[in-house]
């Protein structure tokens, strides 16, 4: 990466991030239009969690990031511990790929 | 508006910190990556510093060391990284109405600081949760960089340690509470079917963003039984 690079990526990003709140400060929204835009970011998250869950750049993640984010999951909808369920995750995730599963 | 501040309780700090902690270790292997991939020490640093957004950063490094061309590297980054504007627009409130908060604030919008502050449901403990978040993370991402920039390649892979798993994981466990939500939900699970259904044919970024087709479940009629 040359120092150009990183400043335009830099720069680029913190444009992005400034976009929103500087919008939301110039328009008052209806309270519809603040449900519609939370409701928004969270369909983002779960597609985030989606894609990085299971995919791999154009490919399917194997087998042991998915079971290790579900099993992460399912003990948060048990409403287990924050922290238990990212250790959970993880030491889901690194036990199946040392027994093997990819 | 300055009054509304929470003081941080007990429970969200753990939280915070448990995912400080695996943020440092990814921010290490980064540091590790980029050096090993023939970056100069200072180039992860800075990047991480100003870039502040981990999967961007993993991604342009990647594709320079690769063989591919600073532009498209850019690009690439800033395609990963417009889905901040969405969560600016809808985390905005939090940073507060001051221009310094604004402009220090928005630096801190990553997805585990929106996750973090949409979870909660007073206006003042979202204010907390996400400075709190932010902060701490730019800390342990930044300090975990430099570390792995000095330890080098003997980090190895992330994968090994499945910090992959944690990150989708602790966004799951933040977006949980909304998804009882059943519109919520709904909208999520379409965006989620399309965002994986068109990723192979798109580039990185762009899938996250074609999620938000599901925002047109809402409008479905709702089934009468389920």
């Amino acid at each position: 990466m040359t120092v150009l690079a990183v400043l335009a990526l830099a720069a680029g990003t913190y444009a992005i991030r400034l976009a929103g709140p500087l919008l939301r400060d110039r328009i008052t929204l209806p309270d519809r239009a603040r449900e519609l835009m939370s409701i928004a970011a969270t369909v983002l998250l779960v597609a985030l969690i989606a894609t990085s869950s299971l995919t791999r750049g154009a490919h399917f993640a194997g087998f042991a990031l998915p079971i290790g984010v579900a099993v992460g999951g399912l003990a948060a909808w048990r409403r287990a511990p924050f922290v238990l369920v990212v250790v959970l995750a993880a030491a889901v995730t690194a036990g199946l790929r040392f027994a093997g599963v990819s | 508006m300055r009054s509304t501040w929470r003081t941080p309780d007990p429970a969200l700090l753990r939280d915070v910190l448990a995912i400080a902690a695996s943020v440092a270790v990814s921010g290490a292997s980064f540091g590790a990556i980029a050096v090993g991939s023939g970056e100069p020490w200072w180039i992860p640093s800075l990047m991480s510093v100003v870039v502040f957004a981990g999967g961007a950063q993993f991604m342009a490094v990647g594709i320079v060391a690769a063989g591919g061309s600073p532009v498209a590297a850019v690009l690439a980054g800033l395609l990963l990284n417009l889905r901040f504007l969405p969560f600016g627009l809808a985390v905005g409130e939090v940073l507060g109405r001051s221009p310094v908060g604004k402009l220090v604030g928005s630096h801190l919008l990553t997805d585990e600081t929106v996750a973090f502050a949409l979870a909660q449901r007073e206006p003042a403990r979202a204010r907390t949760a996400f400075w709190l978040c932010g902060g701490t993370l730019f800390v342990a991402w930044n300090a975990g960089v430099v570390g792995g920039t000095l330890v080098g390649r003997s980090i190895g892979d992330p994968a090994v340690f499945g910090l992959d798993a944690a990150f989708p994981a602790a966004l799951l466990a933040l977006v949980l509470p909304a998804l009882r939500d059943r519109p919520t939900l709904r909208a999520a699970l379409v965006g989620a079917v399309v965002a994986l259904a068109t990723t192979p044919f798109v580039p990185a970024g762009v899938p996250v963003l074609l999620g938000l087709v599901g925002m047109l479940a809402l409008r479905l009629p709702v089934p009468v039984r389920r």
